[in-house]
Order: structure tokens, then C-alpha cells, then sequence
């Protein structure tokens, strides 16, 4: 395998008022195509802003981010934008699905930007649904499913454009014990069967041990791996 | 239009809201209409004319200045015109000063040329052979309890008799009826009796009204009336009826100072309520623009979606406004006949509107769409 993410020499620092606060400090980081890394880590260790950077949502203060041999550190805003859209799927905690959406007019936004027509991103967005099982709640708008169909749907519009990377905010976060492991097998099926490269963010082992990688933050830093195993 | 759904739905997402906003831009265009089809006619006072049955010819300083009646006779030579009458305004009260009448002393062939006004034959020979005859609309008798046969007596507003006095006795010999009883609110009487017995303005009339045969020959006849007096000390004017009328009117009121007045504050307050409104619902929706721009939504995506959004609901409601404003001008035309002030809503009024509507849709959403645009999605997504 070939690293789809290269991480080298990050760091992150933000300015709250007068104070500074460093995030991530010269963080090195590799992540395979194909591989499912599970990002851990006690709260405030840098896990999100970690992940927002590989997903091209924050750019960093010092260092280099290459995903498929592009260096996403130094494009602009409207250019990463554009790499989002093509290259990256987004699942979050709390879904982010648009409330007034139908399930199918949701998995179909990230076609919007796109060339496709109306009559392909609809077939399109039929397949990503069935692919998370919820064919039958294509016309349900999100406050009509539960929290665990919500987020398949979600998970329908990561994958609706064949994104190269899938990027995962605590997607169990807010689900019962039942309806994370449904998402979670989701996400091990996507990796395995279709060969989507994931970076999940969690608080949970119970969900981490679906990855087959587990990388440990603390403080901004990784966790050396045999200490992460101690 | 791909991202129209969305922007309906932005629009969906608190209907009581989009509701109330929409009813007061349907408001506001509506004014907007009405005003505009009574300035239309103000505005084109004065202008070439189009396609008329009947022009009306008036002094080139104004309503105020009398025309002389040798006139008549000059203009019935040119020609396409079929019938020429004379009118004067005379006013007048009766009983008290609140009671105000449109008293208007006419020429010989009035009644010929305002056929819509229904006379009987008894009432039009009466009114040829009595020199104090009034002919009143049916309506009007009928507020002040007229019959034919009584003497009633009537205050000038501008002429007082040779003797100084302001009060004129006219005999009622006849009513009329007309289709709208709004146009039953006049008394005619004959200008011979107006010019034998007032202290001044003898031999001069108020306007003149001409029928012609070829309606698009009005302009070419409205131009050879008006020649007979260029360079005379009676320079002439000669418009269309519902030109004359608002006219008629402006020697009152600056009516183009009103309506910009008017709308001034009514869009001034549009501005203001449907500004908030879409700074609500925008901030409302700070996460969901952040996932679109999470999407790959470019900012100038985020902020074209925020702005269509904003015109889309003026234009809605504009659009809605102006149809009920046509539709009000042709029912009030229907009402009141070709007299009425008011030019239909037509292709001009709709430009001007759908301009007005643009513009304030890009004003209203300009400051909610620049937010939108710039925000920061990973503040925005951290509830930050």
C-alpha cells in the first residue's frame, strides 16, 4: 500500500483573544490507501482539529498535508472547497443533514457540484441510499428517521460522490449502543468491500476496534505506539 | 436553477415567518402599483399622444387660464375632428361649505359628444330653451333630494354675478343616469347663462372637448389644434381625457412629490422588516451553510444561495403585489370609466417594479449573504 495522507512536521496553533494556544505540535503521520484509522485521545487532544485538517476544513499554522499527492496546505479557499468536493465525505456526530431535505435531496447536495444531471445525481443518490439500506426513507426528511438512520444518510452523502477519503467526527457519538454498531459495520463494509480509506475521530474503544489502525493524540502530539499499547 | 430546491427550502423552513414578510412585500407592491398607475398618467401630461375617441384641449399655462371662445369655431375646421363642446369649471356649494358639487357650465353640443351620459329628449330640450336649466346626475339628486322642477340655489367658488354676489339659482329641469353612479355626481348648466351674468371672464371658456373619427389620428389633430393658437396669447395643450383628468388634478397636489414620498417610506420600512428577517433566518441556518461549505459550497456559491434567496422572496411578493394592483386598477376602471386617473399596469410599471424588487431583494440579502459567506466552518460547526 501507498500513503493516501502524508502528515509531516504539523502544527496548529489558534489565538484566542490574546492567548495562544497550540493544538498540534510537529505531528508526523502517514495513513495507507485503504486503511481505517481510528483517531484517539482524551478531550481537548487535538483529534478534531487533526482530522478538520486532513479533511481540508482548517489549514495549518506550520507544516505539510498531502492527500493523493496533492499538498493541500497551500491551496486557497475557494481551491480547497473545490478539493472537498471532490475528493472528501464527511460523516459528523450530530449528522448535519439540511432539515427541510428530503433523505434523497440531502445524499444528492454533494452532486450538486458536479456536472451530473438532474436525472443521474438522482439515480446516483438512489444507489448510495441503498447502499446504507435506507432505499425505502428516500422521501423521509431527516426529523422522520432516528438517530442511527440519520446517520447512514450521512454516511450515503459522504460516499454519494466516490470520494477518495472519508473523514468521521465521533459518528457513534450520539447513538445507542445498537445503531452505532450498525454504523460502524457500515463504515468497516466501506473500507473493506469498497476500498474507502477512513479516518474516524472517537472517544469509544468499543467503536476504534472496527479500525484497523489505532493512532493515540495527547497534548498534540501522537502517542509512540508501544506506550499507546501500554 | 439546480440549486432552486434549496433555496425554496431555506424559504419552507419557518412558513409563518416567509408568510408574514411576503404579505408586507405583496403590501408594499401593490402601493407601489396604484401609485405608479396614477403617476403614469401624471407623467405623461403634456406628452405625445397615442390612440384616443376624444382629446380635450386646454391652455398651456394651465387649467386656471381661460381659453377664448372664437376658439370653437377653428377648431371644428380641422380636420378629423367630428364635434367640438366647450366646459367650464365653475364648482360651488350647497347649503353648506362641505357640501361641494363639480359644477361645470358646458356648450351647445355636450350632450351630443357624452353620450354615455343618458338624457331624455323632454330633458335636453328643456335644458336648450331654459337659460338658468341644470341637468344633474341621478346621484346626486338623489343625495340632496332633488327633483325635477325645484330652484336650488348654488355658491360659486370662482365666479360672483354682476351684482357681487356669489349665489346662483339654477332651475333643475332634468336628471341624468350614466353606468357608474360615481359618474353621477355633476351638475351641467349652460355656459350662455355663465357668461351673461358673471363680473368677469366673459367670453372665455375653461377647456375644450373635441370628438374625433380616427382615433390614430389623434396625435396628428392634437398637433393642428394646437397649432391654431402657436404664438397667440393663448397657447393651447391638447391631451387625452385621462391626461386632462390627472391634469385636472395636479393643479391641487404634486402628486410625482407624493408617490415618492410614499414609497420612499414603504421601502425604506421594507428594507428594514424583510432585512431583519432574512438576518434571522441566516443566522439560524449558521450550520447549515457551514456543512454546504464542509460540502464544497464556494463562498461564492454560499453567498449567490443567501441573495437568491432574498430576491426570490421580494420578487414573490412583488410579483403578487403587482397583479393585485392591475387587477384593482381594472376593476376601479371598470367602476369609474376612462375618466379615472389611472393607467393599467402594464409593461413599464412591471420593469420599474421588477427593478425596485431586485434591487431591495440584493440590499435585504447583501449583509446576511456576506455572513454566510465568510463564516468560518470550523467555528460554525463547533456552535462557536
Amino acid at each position: 500500500m501507498s500513503a493516501l495522507v502524508e502528515i509531516g512536521n504539523l502544527s496548529k496553533v489558534y489565538h484566542r483573544g490574546r492567548q495562544t494556544v497550540e493544538v498540534l505540535h510537529h505531528i508526523d503521520l502517514a495513513v495507507e490507501a485503504g486503511e481505517f484509522v481510528a483517531l484517539m485521545g482524551p478531550s481537548g487532544s487535538g483529534k478534531t482539529t487533526l482530522l478538520n485538517l486532513i479533511g481540508g476544513l482548517d489549514s495549518p499554522t506550520d507544516g505539510t498535508i498531502t492527500v493523493a499527492g496533492e499538498r493541500i496546505d497551500q491551496l486557497g479557499q475557494g481551491a480547497l472547497a473545490r478539493w472537498r468536493a471532490a475528493h472528501v465525505g464527511f460523516v459528523f456526530q450530530f449528522y448535519n443533514l439540511l432539515p427541510m431535505l428530503s433523505a434523497q435531496r440531502n445524499v444528492e447536495l454533494p452532486l450538486l457540484l458536479t456536472k451530473l444531471s438532474g436525472s443521474q445525481r438522482r439515480r446516483n443518490a438512489s444507489v448510495a441510499l441503498q447502499l446504507v439500506g435506507l432505499a425505502d426513507r428516500a422521501a423521509h426528511k431527516p426529523g422522520e428517521l432516528s438517530g442511527g438512520q440519520q446517520q447512514r444518510v450521512a454516511i450515503a452523502r459522504a460516499i454519494v460522490s466516490d470520494p477518495t477519503l472519508l473523514v468521521c467526527d465521533e459518528p457513534t457519538g450520539d447513538l445507542d449502543r445498537q445503531s452505532a454498531e450498525e454504523v460502524l459495520t457500515l463504515l468497516q463494509r466501506l473500507n473493506r468491500e469498497h476500498g474507502k480509506t477512513i479516518v474516524m475521530v472517537t472517544h469509544d474503544p468499543k467503536a476504534a476496534s472496527h479500525a484497523g489502525r489505532i493512532i493515540q493524540l495527547d497534548k498534540g502530539t501522537l502517542v509512540p505506539l508501544e506506550q499507546a499499547a501500554a | 436553477m439546480k440549486f432552486l430546491h434549496l433555496v425554496w427550502a431555506a424559504l419552507n423552513r419557518r412558513r409563518a415567518r416567509t408568510a408574514f414578510t411576503l404579505l408586507s412585500v405583496v403590501a408594499a407592491f401593490l402601493l407601489f402599483g396604484l401609485l405608479e398607475s396614477v403617476n403614469s398618467v401624471f407623467a405623461q401630461v403634456g406628452n405625445s399622444i397615442g390612440a384616443a375617441h376624444r382629446l380635450v384641449t386646454v391652455s398651456s399655462g394651465g387649467l386656471m387660464n381661460s381659453l377664448p371662445l372664437g376658439l370653437q369655431n377653428q377648431i371644428r375646421t380641422v380636420p378629423g375632428v367630428q364635434l367640438v363642446t366647450s366646459e367650464t369649471f365653475f364648482g360651488g356649494t350647497y347649503q353648506k361649505p362641505k357640501n361641494f358639487i363639480s359644477v361645470i357650465a358646458v356648450g351647445p353640443k355636450f350632450w351630443d359628444l357624452h353620450t354615455s351620459l343618458k338624457l331624455s329628449v323632454e330633458a335636453r330640450r328643456a335644458f336648450d330653451a331654459t337659460q338658468t336649466g341644470a341637468i344633474v346626475g341621478a346621484a346626486l339628486a338623489r343625495r340632496f333630494h332633488w327633483k325635477v322642477g325645484d330652484q336650488i340655489p348654488i355658491k360659486a367658488m370662482i365666479y360672483p354675478r354682476k351684482g357681487g354676489s356669489y349665489t346662483w339659482m339654477f332651475d333643475i329641469v332634468g336628471i341624468y343616469h350614466a353606468s357608474k353612479p360615481l359618474m353621477e355626481q355633476q351638475l351641467f348648466f349652460r355656459w350662455r347663462y355663465l357668461d351673461e351674468a358673471r363680473l368677469f371672464g366673459s367670453g372665455t371658456v375653461g377647456w375644450y372637448v373635441e370628438q374625433i373619427a380616427d382615433p390614430k389620428e389623434a396625435g396628428r389633430i392634437a398637433r393642428a389644434i394646437d397649432a391654431l393658437s402657436a404664438n397667440s396669447g393663448h397657447e393651447t395643450r391638447t391631451q387625452t381625457s385621462s391626461a386632462f383628468a390627472a391634469d385636472f388634478y395636479s393643479q391641487y397636489v404634486d402628486f410625482g412629490l407624493i408617490v415618492s414620498a410614499v414609497m420612499g417610506a414603504v421601502f425604506f420600512t421594507l428594507l428594514l422588516l424583510t432585512g431583519n428577517t432574512m438576518a434571522q433566518a441566516v443566522r439560524e441556518r449558521t450550520p447549515e451553510l457551514a456543512v454546504l461549505k464542509t460540502l464544497g459550497f464556494s463562498n461564492r456559491t454560499v453567498l449567490a444561495l443567501v441573495l437568491a434567496e432574498s430576491v426570490l422572496l421580494v420578487v414573490l411578493g412583488g410579483a403578487i403585489g403587482l397583479v393585485l394592483a392591475g387587477a384593482t386598477v381594472h376593476a376601479l376602471q371598470a367602476q369609474m370609466g376612462s375618466e379615472l386617473p389611472m393607467m393599467p399596469v402594464g409593461a413599464g410599471i412591471w420593469l420599474r417594479g421588477l427593478a425596485a424588487m431586485v434591487a431591495i431583494g440584493l440590499v435585504v440579502g447583501a449583509l446576511p449573504a456576506r455572513r454566510g459567506m465568510r463564516l468560518s466552518i470550523v467555528n460554525a460547526l463547533a456552535g462557536r
